[in-house]
């Protein structure tokens, strides 16, 4: 499994001269290439660091096998990126820029624009991909109920509604502005399609891109870019859980009933729009479900699998437990038994609150201000961070995991050897090439490694290369280089 | 790094301090896993994190789109 993020760039000066989102992004990668020369790197724990379609600063994690990895290195991620703000801060005003750089670890700007967070996960290719897309869609467009981001949803975005408030046609202008309300998803608005190739002209739920990065003959990639970008190291956890117990059961052929949407795109908007779970969805046989009926249905039915088959890894239970009290909360309207573990309900908790004191709409600019600060992954000043820090947003890691997830790779896959290839490079100053499955130093083409497949841990050809780059140097390591920053 | 955050970190708790010593009495139905007092004490704190013109400050957040 792997999570790509995308955050977003803002620089804020009141008074003075905007910068772009490029003249910042720009900035914040003058050390990435400095290290490397590209901003298109991988840094050393095995993860990757560049910069995107549209200057989104993205980082992709190195491959995981486990839920405790994955969490932990995407959290990491926005540690990284701190670093290049910290960095980029002190550059910017050493040239006179004085303002503050926020990143955003979100999934829409503004002015309706969008960017995402994309999950991989790799698959056994005997799965026949049209009875697992067809399976797997009505989970991804109800599971917001579980790990949606939460969103105040206030002006008109300028982002067509798939019918939802409109007549009916799927690309139409909303009718007129929906009352200012809270949403589960900051991402379905943006969804465009069910499955296809593309990313940003027409979003999809599932893109068809299939690049394993390992043998083709016996893997395939899913790739998931319906979901929001989470803050909650424990809506992660239910998140990459439930999606990964599905995943196993449609591999194993459990059946999960038909209940393909007749319209997945303007499903996704009634469900994220309504917080009772209780919208009629269409299905394609002619009958109707509701976001927690379908959701009810997949967790009996994931339920049953773990019953039946056992636990595959020891998170399975806190899964199960909180993917049920969530639903258990959004049927019964009472969130207190998930609002510091559900990242919707964590920030609904907070904003309806501060919205009440300070007797606010949800169309407040300063409720969108606190929505986007959910997301700020600034520590001393992002909402989520404040909460976290006062107990209000739980965590099943802890701050010393992750500091370590920055410097080490997920030691259960291939990751942990490109991360002591690339230290054991810098460290003896020799240029490399890495990509997900090549090890190179470029004056040695002929040594290059190639390592297929994903759960490989151990090496001798690369012990070898380590070993004969300790003795070509053999000097002092220079540790400060392993990492851009 | 790590030290930068943690005492970051501390400085948020220590401005705490001064709020959390005039606690607001709990409204009834809060949750009762967090400390209601710490979350009163943010609800008043954070108007001083974010900059104040909240509409601006908003509307200046554009990205080009992404994937």
């Amino acid at each position: 499994m792997g999570v790509e993020t995308e955050f977003g760039v803002h620089y804020s000066h009141p008074g003075s001269r905007p910068l772009t989102p490029e003249e910042v992004a720009r900035y914040l990668f003058r050390p990435v290439v400095e290290w490397g020369r590209s901003s298109n790197v991988f840094v050393s724990n095995g993860s990757r660091l560049y910069l995107d379609v549209g200057s989104h600063p993205e980082y992709a994690t190195a491959e995981c096998s486990t839920l405790d990895e994955l969490v932990a290195v995407d959290k990491a991620g926005e540690r990284v990126m701190q670093e290049l703000i910290d960095e980029a801060t002190g550059h910017m005003r050493a040239d006179g820029f004085t303002g503050t750089i926020y990143l955003y670890k979100n999934n829409a700007d503004s002015a309706g624009n969008s960017y995402g967070s994309h999950e991989n996960y790799l698959l056994n290719r005997r799965t026949e991909f049209r009875r697992l897309s067809e399976a797997l869609i009505p989970f991804l467009i109800t599971r917001q109920l579980v790990s949606g981001a939460g969103k105040a949803i206030g002006v008109r975005t300028g982002v067509s509604d798939g019918g939802l408030h409109g007549s009916g046609g799927t690309e139409g202008p909303m009718s007129g502005p929906p009352e200012p309300h809270f949403a589960f998803s900051q991402r379905a608005d943006h969804v465009m399609e069910g499955i296809s190739s593309a990313t940003t002209r027409s979003r999809p739920i599932i893109n068809t891109r299939d690049e394993p990065h390992a043998d083709a003959a016996e893997y395939r990639r899913l790739h998931v870019i319906v979901g929001d970008s989470n803050m909650s190291e424990t809506t992660q956890l239910v998140r990459f859980g439930a999606t990964d117990l599905l995943l196993r059961m449609i591999e194993a052929g459990t059946p999960l009933g038909d209940h393909q949407l007749a319209n997945p795109i303007r499903a996704i908007r009634q469900v994220s729009h309504d917080l009772t779970g209780t919208a009629q969805l269409e299905l394609r046989n002619g009958g109707h479900r509701s976001a927690l009926q379908l959701q009810r249905h997949y967790l009996a039915q994931a339920t049953a699998f773990v019953r039946e088959h056992g636990p595959h890894h020891d998170r399975v239970p806190a899964v199960l437990d909180l993917w049920e009290r969530t639903l258990e909360a959004v049927e019964s309207g009472d969130y207190s038994r998930i609002d510091t573990e559900i990242d919707w309900a964590i920030k609904h908790r907070f904003l309806s609150r501060y919205a009440a004191k300070n007797s606010l709409d949800w169309d407040a600019p300063r409720i969108a201000q606190l929505d986007l600060s959910y997301h700020d992954i600034t520590p001393q000043r992002g909402l989520f961070s404040l909460l976290q820090s006062r107990g209000a947003a739980a965590r099943f890691l802890d701050d010393a995991a992750i500091e370590d997830a920055v410097e080490h790779p997920p030691p259960s896959t291939r990751a942990t050897l490109r991360g002591r290839f690339i230290r054991a490079a810098r460290d003896a100053r020799q240029t490399y090439s890495v990509d997900w499955t090549h090890l190179k130093l470029n004056d040695r083409p002929l040594q290059a490694i190639s390592i297929k497949d994903p759960f490989q841990t151990e090496s001798d050809r690369l012990d070898a290369l380590i070993e004969h780059l300790r003795h070509t140097t053999g000097g002092e390591s220079d540790s400060s280089s392993v990492h851009p920053v | 790094m790590s030290q930068q955050y943690g005492s970051s970190f501390e400085r948020e708790d220590d401005s705490a301090n001064g709020p959390d010593a005039d606690p607001t009495p709990a409204p009834t139905g809060a949750a009762g896993q967090t400390s209601t007092a710490d979350l009163d004490s943010l609800l008043d704190e954070i108007d001083s994190v974010l900059e104040t013109n909240a509409e601006e400050f908003v509307k200046g957040f554009v990205q080009k789109g992404g994937q």
